[in-house]
């Protein structure tokens, strides 16, 4: 797995037409492969290159600096316990060590029936929850024990399915807008913008004088 | 007593689905673009600039004279930094969650004035519900003219487009956001040029804004740049949010003028935080994100300006305010804020990539009960080596200001409670375990 195809393959375009250099979608596709896969499988890192003009290397290079792209398979739901300082002070050690238990993970690992990866992240600026965790950047809190062993319930059950997407915070993030302008008409229309503003600037150098 | 404010950012607060569309335009939204529009670009940063706002993202630069430096150019750029990653800091998550209208209009405004080719929004990438509702406020935004081309029935056109990040704190420095909407690893860029204004995205002019910073811009066009000046006090001006965390009983948002609220008021009033649990005290609070020197419960009379704290010893910064009771360790705490920065470190400046993982190392050790009493003049020395003579403002000897902030918390921690750390060294233990 998994090249873009079909759906994701014209979502994925949509995506590159944004920027000014097609490199700066990496990133967004990097999550759009996220979306059907979890994490950034090989095959999605060689189309990636392709749709932005790089390479594997650049992309893998990107890719590997953040966090949230996944380079190996992980659970269908990753859970992502905040330890910062205002979690911590509020119990997110302790919160950790619950999600471990109730989830069936070590931090870094997957339980063996492949539903939950479980990670210690940073803040998730949701600290007025603490301590809080996120299940698919879907976030918990604040969370004890119960509230832990209630989520897995709730999440082995489909009842948080709606609440708590796949994989890929991209999978709901639908741009309806007409196509954008192309760059050379807003060059023409900034140089007309600037001739105005240096017209209008004369005229008061001129009425001041 | 203070009374709490919220009249501005936070406004549509109470309103039921304050992110929507409908709820917006019905409580006033886009009659600060509308105003703006009917102005030039030059009178909308003159508001801006008589607002006297100072940004919201952490540096406290007046955005007024930002928007003035930016050089001249056919393409430039604005983008919005919603990378919000500062430990306890969670306003412009709720404001990207909860008025992403707002913020786009704002957006919008902060395009017009400077005569953006293009808008990106950067949200963090972790922002997952942030992401669908900001999109969903850029849609609307083109639903209703006030996006693509003749905005308004206006001459000006533009383009917004959503950026998500992918989690990486150094990616909130705002180099290092260019960087990464280029497609790359977050690397701040190496300095001068020092501001975007001059060498931003794809090499062209561009302006970086907080997301509170432009979502306070449609109040301020709409209401006068006076108006907002006519609030706080001094060069803090305006109203701001304040993310208070830690053991008070009502964590939480809370916008307050600037300056006319003690860090006092802040923590123990009943109708802002509520003061700590029952038979707490407090130890120590961090005034403005984990860069920030702690202060002591003997300064909280201070204000919550600017300057105020700036002459005291710390900042500001991105107004997050984490009070601490006293059975916190504070070994440990100034040990977890340390971990935070050998884990975010970009690596590309030996002292703040090395000094993090040592001093790091040690914090952990000490707090194990397996430091030795030489290790608090260890850890002076390596923050020595990395912001030399320990300075506050500290010295800057790396490509960005993570590098300088790794020592605040250590340094001031051994100076405030040098007895704790000497107790696990001797203990051979936390004595908070
Ligand atoms: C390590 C580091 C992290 C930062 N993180 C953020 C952030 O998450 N959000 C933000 O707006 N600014 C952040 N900043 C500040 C930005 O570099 C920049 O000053 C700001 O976005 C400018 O917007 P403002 O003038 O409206 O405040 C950070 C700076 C540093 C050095
Ligand atoms: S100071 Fe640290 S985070 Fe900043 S550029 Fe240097 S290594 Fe990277
Ligand atoms: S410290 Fe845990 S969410 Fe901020």
């Amino acid at each position: 797995m998994s090249r873009f195809e079909q759906q994701v393959l014209a979502e994925a375009l949509e995506i590159v037409k944004l920027y000014p250099e097609r490199k700066s979608a990496t990133i967004p596709l990097c999550h759009l492969a996220q979306s059907m896969d979890g994490y950034l499988a090989k095959d999605a890192i060689e189309h990636i290159a392709e749709l932005t003009g790089t390479t594997s290397a650049e992309v893998y290079g990107t890719a590997s600096f953040y966090d949230m792209i996944q380079l190996r398979p992980v659970g269908k739901y990753v859970v992502g316990v905040c330890t910062n300082i205002a979690c911590m002070l509020q119990g997110g050690y302790e919160l950790l060590e619950e999600a471990e238990s109730t989830f069936g993970a070590a931090v870094g690992e997957t339980s063996s029936d492949g539903l939950f990866t479980v990670e210690e992240v940073e803040c998730l600026a949701t600290c007025d929850r603490a301590p809080c965790l996120h299940v698919n950047y879907r976030y918990f809190g604040p969370l004890n024990a119960e509230g832990v062993a209630k989520l897995k319930e709730d999440l082995v059950s489909g009842h948080l399915s709606n609440e708590v997407p796949i994989h890929g915070v991209l999978s709901r993030v639908k741009r309806y807008a007409p196509e954008l302008i192309p760059m050379d008409e807003i060059d023409d229309l900034r140089v007309r913008d600037d001739a105005s503003k240096a017209e209008r600037a004369a005229a008061q150098r001129s009425g001041n004088a | 007593m203070p009374k709490q404010v919220g009249k501005i950012v936070l406004a549509r607060r109470e309103l039921e689905n304050s992110y929507e569309l409908d709820v917006y335009l019905s409580s006033g939204g886009y009659e600060g673009l509308r105003k703006a529009l009917s102005m030039n670009p030059e009178e909308v940063t003159a508001q801006v600039v008589e607002s006297n706002i100072l940004g919201r993202g952490g540096a406290g630069f007046e955005a007024g004279r930002k928007w003035s430096m930016l050089k001249s150019a056919t393409r430039r750029y604005l983008v919005v930094n919603g990378d919000e990653s500062e430990p306890a800091t969670f306003k412009d998550h709720f404001l990207i969650e909860n008025d992403p209208n707002q913020l786009v209009e704002g957006t919008i405004i902060a395009a017009y004035a400077i005569g953006a080719s293009r808008a990106f929004i950067f949200l963090r990438g972790e922002f997952a519900l942030g992401l669908e509702r900001v999109q969903e406020a850029i849609n609307g935004a083109y639903k209703i003219g006030a996006l693509g081309r003749n905005i308004f029935g206006s001459t000006f056109s533009l383009d917004v487009v959503l950026h998500p990040g992918a989690g990486a704190y150094i990616c909130g420095e705002e180099t290092a956001l260019l960087e990464s909407l280029e497609g790359k690893r977050g690397f701040p860029r190496i300095k001068p040029p020092y501001f975007p204004a001059v060498i931003g995205l794809y090499g062209e002019p561009t302006i970086v804004n907080n997301v509170e910073t432009v979502s306070n811009l449609p109040w301020i066009v709409a209401n006068g740049g006076g108006a907002f000046k006519s609030l706080g006090e001094g060069r803090s001006t305006g109203t701001r949010i304040f993310a208070l965390s830690g053991q008070v009983k009502n964590p939480g948002l809370y916008e307050l003028e600037m300056v006319k609220t003690s860090f006092r008021d802040l923590i123990f009033s009943e109708e802002l935080g509520g003061g700590l649990r029952e038979g707490r005290t407090l130890k120590a609070v961090i005034p403005g994100g984990v860069s920030a020197p702690w202060i002591t419960p003997e300064q909280i009379d201070l204000p919550l300006g600017q300057d105020e704290v700036a002459k005291a010893g710390s900042m500001l910064g991105s107004g997050s305010i984490i009070a601490m009771d006293d059975s916190t360790c504070m070994v440990r705490a100034a040990w977890r804020i340390s971990r935070f920065f050998m884990r975010e470190s970009c690596g590309q400046c030996t002292p703040c990539r090395e000094g993090s993982s040592w001093i790091e190392k040690v914090m952990a050790r000490i707090e194990a009960g397996s430091g030795r009493e030489e290790d608090l003049d260890l850890l002076m020395d390596l923050c020595d080596n990395i912001v030399p003579g320990v300075s506050w403002p500290p010295a800057q000897t790396t490509i960005c200001v993570l590098g300088p902030s790794i020592p605040s918390s250590v340094a001031v921690g051994i100076r405030m409670f040098r007895d704790e750390f000497l107790t696990h060294i001797k203990e051979g233990g936390c004595p908070f375990d």
